[in-house]
């Protein structure tokens, strides 16, 4: 077995000093699994698009919540049923204030950004009838896709979609060329940043042109709202998803979040407790938003813990927290496009970029190292990325791919932690290059 | 075990070679199977003279591991009955699920063996297992639709 890579050699200069102060090495004190070992080899952790690691502060959060505060929220009318729903509420300010809503009533809790979607897509798209038309785009995640697929299946509606640049961005020529939105559109919902490109995408201008005839704009903010500081007036969207374990957050808890106005003239989705005005054996009334769409009991801790890490992001400041995505996305699109073999999907330079970055790796004979196979010896010397197609299949088909394997950081990555990547894909080469 | 020795030579002689690759005329069953977590696919056809396998011709897009157990899969089952082919299926499936425990008869497994250190790596066995699903599925379409043919003559 080859010697541990992780001596750290700084091969090229950091491209840009750090003047804000930010403060990584301190970052990384909160987050515990950082320190620990993936057999011998310290652990990089480079999926942070997948799912983010959780600082202390949350969850201490979370066991707080349980061991001091556990009580149904709304219907338990005792103190600790008080301290929950507090909490609970609370929690739902935060996220209001986090993204800029008009306030606390525009935000809906659901289990995940999934679900959000597909809350969307029955409430809102229960509207649409045969001949109507749904615009997504071609870098979708799955659950920006199949939830549209089923609302055309249903309705009748025809499912339309954005293409792609050579270099990864939306094609908005084309798509004016083949009017592709129309008269006819009534449904927009495109990613703001894509998971597997990185790419942001213009949501204000697509919002300005789904508005002017009449369509509404569905965001999926799974991957920006980590990432940037988020004002979903200035998105100029009516109604945006996004989940919280991908922000530091538990996993369980997702966010819908809409414009009042809107939100108010929609059906409910799940139906249950909570969610009613009256019930009444012969027909029930509904509770206005946000109750309205929140059937059952809520995951009320996991709401608390996504506070916390809401908390914990405005501690350090969305603004910080973006420009060192970006000074580390710079620095791996620079060391990674420098090796022989690695051939990166999407945007190659850092601008109007996201943290993600999908690669390729062949062999110096051409043998194309299949992600799969790239993530095993990865992750034997404690990197972790994802291989696959990131619940994005359509996107790795427009560009001619199975599959690829992706690199995402987060606020506490470092630059050596890309060095060891970019170290762990020569070697990888290599070994499958035939070079053992 | 080191992931470095789960990559066998073995395996990563068939991933390059991939024997029996391609699609071939003629063939009784065709099934497409895929893995939907990482997409891998197989495309997989079956011939049989009566029931011994003649052929067996895929084309596929995945990992060295299910790439090469599918070329190690086909070097075997070609040429065996069909109950000798399923046999093969039974054991190399227990020995994946074996967590590389099993000590796999290499009389009877051949280059197969080589799979056995996969096993210790739950993530990969479905990988090891795509080709040789795609074979049993497609056998025992093959079988039915020889034996439909024989009723209605």
């Amino acid at each position: 077995m080859p010697e541990p890579l992780r001596a750290l050699k700084l091969t090229e200069p950091l491209l840009a000093p750090v003047t804000d102060g930010y403060d990584v090495e301190r970052i990384r004190e909160d987050f515990p699994i950082l320190r620990r070992t993936v057999g011998r080899w310290p652990l990089v952790y480079l999926d942070s698009a997948n799912t983010s690691q959780k600082p202390v502060q949350v969850v201490d959060a979370l066991e707080d919540h349980y061991l001091q505060h556990n009580a149904n929220v709304a219907r338990a009318m005792h103190t600790l049923g008080g301290e929950a729903t507090e909490a609970f509420e609370g929690a739902r300010a935060k996220v209001a204030d986090f993204i800029g809503a008009a306030g606390p009533q525009e935000i809906v809790f659901t289990k995940n950004a999934t679900e959000a979607l597909n809350l969307v897509a029955h409430s809102l798209g229960g509207r649409l009838s045969a001949g109507d038309e749904i615009v997504i785009s071609v870098l979708e995640h799955h659950s920006n896709i199949v939830p549209w697929q089923l609302l055309a299946q249903r309705t009748g509606a025809v499912l339309r979609w954005f293409d792609i640049t050579p270099d990864g961005r939306l094609d908005l020529e084309a798509a004016a060329a083949h009017h592709l939105i129309n008269e006819r559109t009534r449904i927009v919902s495109v990613a703001w940043v894509s998971n597997v490109l990185g790419t942001v995408n213009p949501i204000p201008e697509i919002a300005a042109m789904a508005h002017r005839v009449g369509a509404h704009v569905v965001v999926d903010g799974s991957q920006g709202v980590p990432q940037l500081p988020t004002d979903v007036a200035a998105l100029g969207a009516d109604l945006m998803a996004f989940t919280g374990h991908k922000m530091l957050g538990p996993t369980g808890i997702g966010v819908l979040w809409g414009r009042y106005e809107l939100l108010d003239t929609l059906p409910p989705f799940l139906a249950g407790g909570e969610m009613i005005e009256v019930v009444r054996l012969s027909g029930s009334t509904f509770a206005p938003p946000p109750r309205r769409f929140e059937a059952g009991t809520p995951p009320i801790a996991q709401a608390v813990g996504l506070g916390a890490a809401i908390d914990y992001l405005n501690g350090i400041g969305m603004a910080n927290v973006a420009a060192h995505e970006q000074r580390i996305t710079a620095y791996a699109l620079s060391r990674l496009s420098a090796i022989d073999g690695v051939g990166i999907i999407g945007p190659k330079t850092a601008v109007d970029r996201g943290g993600a970055i999908s690669f390729t790796l062949a062999t110096a004979d051409g043998l194309e190292v299949h992600p799969h196979d790239v993530m095993q010896l990865l992750d034997s010397h404690g990197i972790a990325v994802r291989g696959g197609h990131h619940c994005a299949r359509p996107l790795h088909e427009r560009v001619g791919i199975g599959a690829s394997s992706r690199a995402s950081g987060y606020l506490y990555t470092t630059l050596a932690e890309i060095d060891a990547l970019a170290d762990g894909l020569v070697y990888v080469r290599d070994f499958f290059g035939g070079k053992r | 075990m080191s992931v470095e020795a789960m990559y066998q030579d073995i395996i990563l002689e068939h991933y390059k070679a991939k024997h029996h690759s391609g699609l071939r005329e003629p063939y009784q069953a065709q099934v497409a199977h895929v893995n939907p977590t990482c997409g891998d696919e197989v495309l997989l056809r079956v011939a049989l003279d009566g029931d011994r396998v003649t052929d067996v011709s895929y084309e596929g897009v995945g990992c060295s591991i299910s790439q090469a157990s599918t070329s190690v899969m086909s070097d075997l089952v070609i040429g065996k009955s069909v109950e000798e082919a399923l046999a093969l299926h039974a054991e190399f499936t227990e020995m994946m699920h074996s967590m590389g425990s099993a000590e796999p008869d290499e009389d009877r497994l051949e280059d197969a063996v080589a799979f056995v250190g996969v096993a210790q790596f739950p993530a990969r066995v479905k990988c090891a297992l795509l080709g040789w699903s795609a074979f049993k599925d497609a056998a025992a379409q093959a079988l039915a639709s020889n034996g439909a043919g024989e009723e209605q003559q």
